[in-house]
């Protein structure tokens, strides 16, 4: 409602804007480092390399999921059924490793379906919410319970151990460094290459206007299919870490975190009606959640009021990055 | 030939055929699915949804991206306020009734605030509601015993009370009307369709945007408090999350009623069809003998295919 003026860098404050507009996970920043503070004040022990090392090998998953949520979102999009890709990866390339005998080549080849899978589930969804045209919401609800029911097919009960090569790897340490911060320089790489094409600046230009970049000549059909394949790619990439850090098969493992992935690209300070997001920003989203968690523990909450503290912060941090968020787009 | 295709197009006209074909498919694959006694048991199922999806639909219809995700939560809190003011007696019923209007209402201006002051998209606002009703939920349960529903409210829901009908399906049928009239009748109606259409220009026209859309979420508060309490009576006593299957499937029943996700078009009455066709068909995928998985499988697949009939998207033009 507000009319949009474009003075940028002029004031200090404009100053501070104008590095908000380069730096939209700024805010994001800043939050994740107050929590890491007070976690730190509260439980000094929180702050040393082994527990941060834990933070991101229980959270990396959200991590990866809430990233995959920022491609669709970028197009304006929204897809309820990354959860359910991940329980449907998780419990896929459990099965297949076991079934393979659980060696290197078997872990390797069952990760290679499993990008695979997380890719058609991309797939699926991109053809039913562009082609067919279904409104996304009600449209990757019905795939999500459609991808439920196929990981209940591959494993009707949860518990089906992953084999020890593969969770020893994802815990354990090599060259001396924890093999999950090689995974978060895997991922850096990985978001720095995919910056540098065009996808991510055409799935911005599809959610920002999507009539505009029609009539430019995008060919938005294919962009928003491509944002949902990028979401499945990056489901599965959860998945694998999720697997690496409970060692076992659950088909319903992911349901609960489709909503927290998307909250996750919320508190990064990406708009969830499209065209203005950060992956960086979705990381640290997710991080915030991880830590306002711990941090609700650490302060000593009863265990009973534990869920509705964590609930009330995460409402007040969801609050503060759409706010926030605002002011570097007005 | 042209208005036989434009009937034939009319969201509650295909929700209703599709209500007696899948009643059909359901009496062939067993028999007695269509009876007198299973068609009730729908509608009492059938109605629980279709409150909460009145609240739903009004939320819908305000546009700017209006969706309510906290509903689940409301329902199932309600459910356990209810059992425990009423405990077991037909006394309790009447402040039963008035305290859960009371904290669906109290949530549903707490979502309102968060919408127009604080301009949060509601998506947000009532998914981080949805977290804190989860965390209320775990408290409340944990200091009191989850309750049990009066006599007086089972029977309600559950038995017949006039020309053999249980009561709740006349509440349902009675909601069904307040909400045509105040949609179609009154001013507080026609102002949703304004500002779901074009909200500045309802705001030029002089309607009262903030607090209108405000009004929107403290009434889907209230119908998913009365939901809530209906449930109570309709299992007896309230367990875990009982109001969280609520959430998606009340907006599948909106859509599926041809209310359009964007706002400013639609109406209750293709939801209550809406409502009553996605129970039929759960109650089909539950009487054939299938596994789980094979169940959630179709059950995906057919909302899928039913959603095509219904407002799909425009294709681009340049």
């Amino acid at each position: 409602m507000t009319s949009t003026t474009t003075d940028i860098g002029a004031s200090g404050a404009g100053g501070l804007r104008s590095w908000l507009q380069r730096y939209p996970f700024l805010p994001a920043l800043v939050i994740v480092i107050a929590l890491l503070a007070l976690n730190g004040i509260f439980s000094p022990n929180s702050l040393s390399f082994r527990s941060i090392t834990g933070l991101f090998s229980t959270y990396m998953a959200l991590i990866m999921l809430a990233i995959a949520q920022t491609y669709v979102v970028s197009a304006g999009d929204i897809d309820l059924s990354a959860g359910a890709t991940l329980s449907l990866v998780n419990v896929a390339i459990v099965v297949l490793m076991e079934r393979w005998g659980g060696g290197a080549g078997a872990v390797l080849l069952a990760l290679a379906l499993g990008v695979l899978i997380g890719l058609a589930c991309g797939l699926v969804n991109g053809i039913v919410v562009t082609a067919l045209r279904l409104q996304a919401i009600v449209a990757t609800f019905a795939t999500s319970i459609f991808f439920t029911g196929l990981a209940l097919y591959v494993m009707p009960v949860a518990g089906t151990p992953a084999p020890a090569i593969f969770w020893r790897t994802y815990g354990g340490r090599l060259l001396g460094v924890p093999f999950v911060f090689y995974v978060l320089a895997a991922l850096a790489l990985l978001l720095f290459l995919l910056s540098r094409t065009r996808i991510v600046t055409e799935l911005l230009a599809v959610g920002d206007d999507q009539q505009a970049a029609y009539q430019t000549g995008l060919p938005v059909v294919a962009v928003r299919i491509k944002g949902y394949l990028l979401c499945g790619l990056f489901s599965a990439l959860a998945a694998f870490c999720l697997t690496g850090d409970t060692a076992s098969g659950d088909p319903l493992v992911g349901g609960k975190m489709t909503l927290y992935s998307v909250a996750a690209v919320v508190l990064g300070g990406s708009a969830l009606a499209g065209g203005w997001t950060t992956v960086v920003g979705s990381l640290l989203g997710a991080l915030t959640i991880g830590l306002v968690n711990s941090l609700v523990f650490f302060i000593g909450t009863p265990s009973e009021w534990q869920n509705f503290v964590q609930g009330l912060a995460i409402l007040f941090v969801l609050m503060a990055g759409v706010l926030a968020g605002r002011r570097a787009r007005a | 030939m042209n208005f036989v295709a434009a009937f034939f197009k009319q969201p509650l006209v295909i929700a209703l055929v599709l209500i007696v074909a899948l009643l059909a498919l359901g009496e062939s694959l067993s028999p007695g699915f269509a009876s007198a006694d299973q068609i009730l048991r729908l509608l009492i199922v059938a109605s629980l949804l279709g409150i909460v999806a009145a609240g739903q639909n009004v939320v819908i219809l305000g546009g700017r991206e209006g969706i309510d995700l906290s509903v689940g939560g409301v329902v199932s809190l309600s459910a356990i306020i209810a059992g425990n003011v009423m405990n077991g007696a037909d006394g309790g019923i009447l402040p039963a009734v008035l305290a859960c209007l009371v904290a669906g209402a109290f949530f549903g201006l707490l979502n309102g605030l968060g919408v127009t002051l604080l301009r949060i998209p509601p998506l947000v606002m009532t998914l981080g509601m949805l977290g804190v009703l989860q965390g209320l939920l775990v408290v409340i349960r944990n200091g009191i015993p989850s309750g049990r529903a009066a006599p007086g409210l089972s029977a309600f829901v559950t038995q017949p009370l006039v020309l053999g009908i249980p009561g709740i399906i006349w509440l349902w049928i009675a909601i069904g009307l307040f909400m045509a009239l105040m949609l179609n009748r009154t001013v507080f109606g026609h102002r949703i369709y304004a500002i779901g259409s074009n909200e500045h220009a309802a705001y030029m026209a002089g309607v009262p945007v903030r607090l209108m859309r405000v009004g929107l979420f403290m009434i889907s508060g209230m119908f998913a408090a009365i939901a809530g309490l209906c449930l109570l009576g309709y299992s007896g006593s309230s367990f875990a999350n009982v109001g969280e299957q609520y959430m998606l499937s009340s907006i599948i029943a909106v859509v599926f009623g041809g209310t359009s996700l964007a706002g400013g078009k639609g109406g209750y009455t293709g939801t209550m069809a809406g409502a009553l066709l996605l129970v039929i068909l759960q109650g089909i995928l539950t009487t054939v003998n299938i596994d789980e998985s094979g169940r959630q499988m179709v059950f995906g697949a057919t909302l899928l295919l039913l959603m095509l009939f219904y407002g799909r998207g425009k294709a681009m033009r340049a």
